[in-house]
């Protein structure tokens, strides 16, 4: 077991781009980082580096306190899970997961009992004398995490190990990842571009773009305080509802009707390179059906009128698309947003936004309806920069924070 | 496959499948029969002999000529097949797994010189072999048959190599394997396949071989049983050796179809099934 340290880590190719680009992250003993982010955005050749499987470009890499830029994979005691399972079609279960063993030249009994133990562990005891090529897609799984297991690395790697199982097996070895690696408490880093995965699993998440890290901490917090439009928009589900917003005599014009300003966001924009226009960004759950808002809270919010779209009923609550006029925002980060969900092609359809409002609102499709919701909970966004500006050390304080 | 066989699909693809096969086997059973004729019953027409005798076979195996020429030609097959094999796997394995200066000149080359009439080297062949004095020895030959059989090793093999998912060898090396113990314990037994169709090719190649045979050798020291054959006479110079050759024919095959068999049970398909999802 053994911290990982990337400092300042890089990746460039041959021809001059830049896969990784200074990615600085000290992952703790015994920490789970997940590295997510939307695909060709350097995640999984950064987990390669610390594989060894690629070479760092510049920087260095330290694992356990050592210095492992140039040491083989071999050398460097980490096992591996690959997306592809790549389990070795021409040898059993056992043998596959023995094969770690057998190239470490241990001993036959040791290599048994360790086989044993893990196969034990992942419920494959019975499917030890099988083939991969017999085995379904789950258990091909648990061979791979078997083989991982099995010699206890100082560090578990994971890429995308779970994207080609059904949603149903999915959320179930979630779990069952977690609790292995809380029982083995092994270092693992464990590369997804599915955000719930990334929220769900680990300790702290990592969001890569374009070869960088976005932002690094715990999942609530990537959630809450986003630092910029590209974090907000990548986590959540559904994400975050991005509106245009023109800043004019100290308030914001946007689609949903004027928003106050506090102070703190006021000085923000009275710099003189500050941006005139701004994205506003809402999560869906901040919005609520204004009957049911009590006074108290109506005041710390601001309320408009819309007619809904469609009304998904989720049992718990509603999630209700409303149709408002009005510019869209627009960003590069919030294209590539849409360029990764697949809906770049359709997304052009005015301003939609995505509320979660009570189950016990009685909304109803095609009717207008007055909505209310909270400007705490609001981000305000440089669409050149994309930084967010309602974020005062690390903690975003909405649109009135004095 | 969602092709749905009927009895009478079946029926039509059967009656297809032997057509092709007695279309192809007729001229080898021919030989066959005609092998097993006396002399004099040769030229009667019938398909199944009338006397039949062994004494052709007799004839060719009494006759040192054919024993020698056999004896060259499946050393010479056997050593030409194992360099190939070996040295198309290692360059199969290099343009399947690497990405170096001046692959797609090799790839193009190789392929070149598949295409390359062998007609047309046959005469600077003779020259340089003479020069060098590997006309009519087992390197004289042994070496233009590599030359002319790596293509297509190297294409069959590397064929093979693509096939085998990549991720296999990176896990390997995770799991704390050299690249030789990699290539070794899990590419090699997955290529196995790869490696048998290769060598039957090439050694089917290198055995049926007539062009480079008649004009690199002169005498019994390196001459292959293709060309032994074309010198065939009978025990006189008057004597047909109709009977004498079509043994001869019928010996040499029975190399080919061992080695075939041999190896075809090795050919298991999907052995890379498993592997990876997908």
């Amino acid at each position: 077991m053994a911290d990982i340290v990337l400092d300042k880590v890089s990746k460039s190719f041959p021809d001059g781009t830049v896969a990784v680009q200074d990615v600085d992250l000290e992952i703790a003993d015994g920490e789970f980082v997940i590295l997510v982010g939307p695909s060709g955005c350097g995640k999984s050749t950064t987990l390669n580096m610390i594989a060894g499987l690629e070479d760092i470009s510049s920087g260095e890499l330290r694992i356990g306190g050592q210095r492992v830029n140039d040491k083989a994979p071999r050398d460097r005691d980490i096992a591996m899970v690959f997306q592809s399972y790549a389990l070795y079609p021409n040898m059993t279960v056992r043998e596959n997961m023995a094969f770690p063993l057998r190239l470490a030249k241990l001993d036959k009994e040791t290599i048994n009992q360790k086989v044993d133990e893990a196969a034990k562990v992942l419920e494959l005891t019975a499917l030890l004398d099988r083939k991969p090529a017999n085995l379904s897609g789950g258990q091909r799984q648990r061979v791979a995490m078997g083989r991982a297991i099995v010699r206890q690395p100082k560090a578990f790697l994971m890429d995308e190990p779970l994207s080609n199982l059904d949603a149903k097996l999915r959320v179930q070895m979630r779990t069952v990842v977690s609790r292995l690696q809380k029982q083995l408490g092994t270092t693992t880093v464990y590369v997804t571009h599915d955000q719930t995965e990334a929220m769900t699993l680990g300790d702290r998440v990592v969001i890569m773009r374009g070869g960088a890290v976005q932002q690094v901490g715990p999942p609530q917090e990537l959630y809450d305080h986003p630092r910029n439009l590209f974090v907000a928009g990548f986590i959540g589900s559904p994400s975050m509802n991005f509106l245009h917003a023109a800043v004019q005599d100290g308030a914001l014009h946007t689609a949903l009707g004027d928003v106050p300003l506090g102070d703190r966001v006021r000085r923000e924009l009275e710099a003189a390179d500050a941006p005139r226009e701004l994205i506003l960004g809402i999560r869906p759950e901040h919005f609520e059906d204004a009957e049911l808002v009590d006074d108290d809270t109506r005041r710390r919010g601001l309320e408009f009128e819309a007619p809904a779209e469609i009304v998904e009923s989720m049992g718990s609550d509603k999630y209700v698309y409303f149709t408002v006029e009005g510019e869209r925002a627009s960003a590069a980060e919030l294209e590539e947003l849409a360029a990764d969900a697949g809906a770049a092609d359709f997304a052009g359809t005015g301003g939609n936004l995505v509320t979660r409002l009570s189950a016990e609102s009685p909304v109803a499709e095609g009717q207008s309806r007055r909505v209310w919701f909270n400007l705490e909970k609001i981000h305000l966004f440089d669409p050149a920069t994309g930084r967010n500006l309602t974020l005062h050390e690390g903690r975003a304080a909405g649109a009135l924070a004095d | 496959m969602a092709v749905e066989t009927t009895t009478r699909a079946k029926l039509r693809w059967g009656l297809l499948d032997v057509l092709v096969v007695v279309f192809a086997l007729i001229p080898v059973l021919w030989i066959a029969s005609l092998s097993f004729k006396t002399p004099a019953t040769l030229t009667d027409g019938k398909f199944i002999p009338r006397e039949w005798t062994l004494d052709n076979y007799r004839t060719i195996f009494d006759t040192d000529q054919f024993v020698r020429a056999l004896i060259n030609s499946i050393g010479i097959a056997l050593i030409a097949t194992l360099i190939a094999v070996v040295l198309g796997a290692m360059a199969a394995y290099a343009i399947s797994r690497l990405d170096f200066p001046g692959k797609g000149l090799l790839v193009g080359v190789s392929l070149l010189i598949a295409m390359f009439p062998q007609v047309s080297l046959v005469s600077p062949l003779f020259e340089i072999e003479r020069q060098l004095g590997l006309f009519d020895t087992w390197p004289g030959l042994i070496l233009p048959y590599i030359t002319f059989a790596l293509p297509l090793a190297i294409y069959t093999l590397s064929a093979f190599f693509k096939q085998i998912p990549w991720d296999l060898e990176k896990a390997a090396k995770m799991d704390g394997a050299t690249q030789g113990q990699a290539f070794r314990r899990v590419i090699a037994p997955l290529a196995a396949p790869g490696l048998f169709t290769t060598a039957i090719l090439v050694f089917i190649f290198c055995w049926n071989d007539f062009l480079f045979a008649i004009t690199l050798t002169s005498t019994e020291r390196a001459r292959t049983v293709p060309v032994a054959l074309s010198f065939f006479t009978g025990e006189s110079q008057f004597e047909d050796p109709t009977g004498a050759i079509c043994a001869a024919a019928v010996v040499i095959t029975i190399p080919i179809i061992l080695f075939v068999l041999f190896f075809q049970r090795r050919i298991v398909s999907g052995l890379t099934s498993g592997a990876v999802k997908g």
